[in-house]
């Protein structure tokens, strides 16, 4: 294999992999922590608009984690440096 | 398929491009700032107000309380800074329900250009609250061997910041441009409702962790 398809191929399969593994802790937070703000507002439903609050906060915030990942896949597709580096060095 | 609204270039002048980005913050900026003139030309104490009015009142309002919530006893002196803030991502967001709109929220060199201001904004607060060696002293704490990571905290939550605020948007705007090309019929509207709660609570998190940084640059020096 030449440069170019060793890179693509790379490119392409660790896009997805980023995605699928990075997902994973997230999802895995995310989860903790409807289940503690369910809890706790079945122990305390006065309290309810601040802990929703600090939940969709805390939720964004767990969800942006994911989100890395997400652009890691996306500079990797589109905007993949060394493909460029390398198509330019094989073009001229 | 472009990646965000940077690429659509509407005309180009040797290296001076104007392409949507800048276009659509412009026409935010025109239209935030002239609504806002418009609706305080004409103020009323009485009991009856007009509606803009009101509306504005409600606003600026709530944004004042959280930030007094946050712990920033003073919300005046910080309501302009973190209020624009809020004001601007939010309508950028919000204006996705607009046909042919692509949000400047959804490029990096944006969100780059609203997290390098509150890392400005930051120190400065944090120096015109307690001079400068009150605020270089917050680095300092709670020993000095933090100092080094004080730092590196400061350089990344500035790039996390742009990034999450770009990464939601960006993906939410690619995810309705994938769903048109696979099932064009309802989906992309759901997930375009779905973008709009996810621009809404980003534009909070956004304006409530500038609101957080701000507030312990200030605080550290309230407390002593």
């Amino acid at each position: 294999m030449d440069n170019l398809t060793i890179i693509a191929s790379g490119s392409i399969i660790m896009c997805g992999l980023t995605t699928a593994i990075g997902v994973i802790a997230p999802a895995l937070g995310e989860g903790r922590a409807v289940v503690a703000a369910l809890t706790s507002l079945a122990q305390q439903p006065d309290a309810s608009a601040t802990i929703t609050r600090t939940l969709f906060v805390g939720l964004a915030m767990i969800e942006s984690l994911a989100i890395y990942c997400f652009v890691i896949s996306m500079i990797l597709l589109f905007a993949n440096p060394f493909w460029g580096h390398f198509l330019a060095k094989a073009g001229g | 398929m472009h990646l965000g609204p940077d690429n659509v270039i509407f005309c180009q002048y040797e290296f001076l491009k104007l392409n949507s980005t800048i276009a659509t913050t412009w026409a935010l900026m025109l239209a935030l700032t002239a609504g806002s003139l418009l609706i305080t030309r004409r103020l009323s104490t009485d009991l009856k107000i007009s509606r803009w009015q009101n509306l504005i009142e409600i606003i600026v309002n709530s944004v004042r309380t959280q930030i007094q919530e946050i712990g920033l006893t003073e919300p005046r002196k910080y309501l302009g800074f973190l209020g624009t803030l809020f004001l601007f991502i939010a309508l950028s967001n919000l204006c996705t329900v607009l046909p042919f709109y692509e949000p400047p929220t959804g490029s990096l060199s944006t969100t780059a250009a609203l997290a390098i201001s509150v890392f400005i904004a930051v120190p400065v607060y944090g120096i015109a609250e307690a001079g400068v060696g009150g605020y270089l002293k917050s680095y300092l704490e709670p020993t000095f061997l933090m100092l080094p990571f004080n730092i590196i905290a400061e350089l990344t939550r500035t790039l996390a910041l742009a990034v999450r605020l770009f990464g939601n948007i960006m993906s939410g705007t690619m995810i309705v441009a994938i769903l048109l090309s696979v099932t064009p019929l309802i989906f992309p509207i759901l997930m375009t409702l779905l973008g709009l709660l996810t621009g809404m609570v980003q534009a909070y998190i956004f304006s409530v962790l500038a609101t957080v940084y701000v507030a312990a640059a200030t605080r550290a020096q309230q407390d002593q």
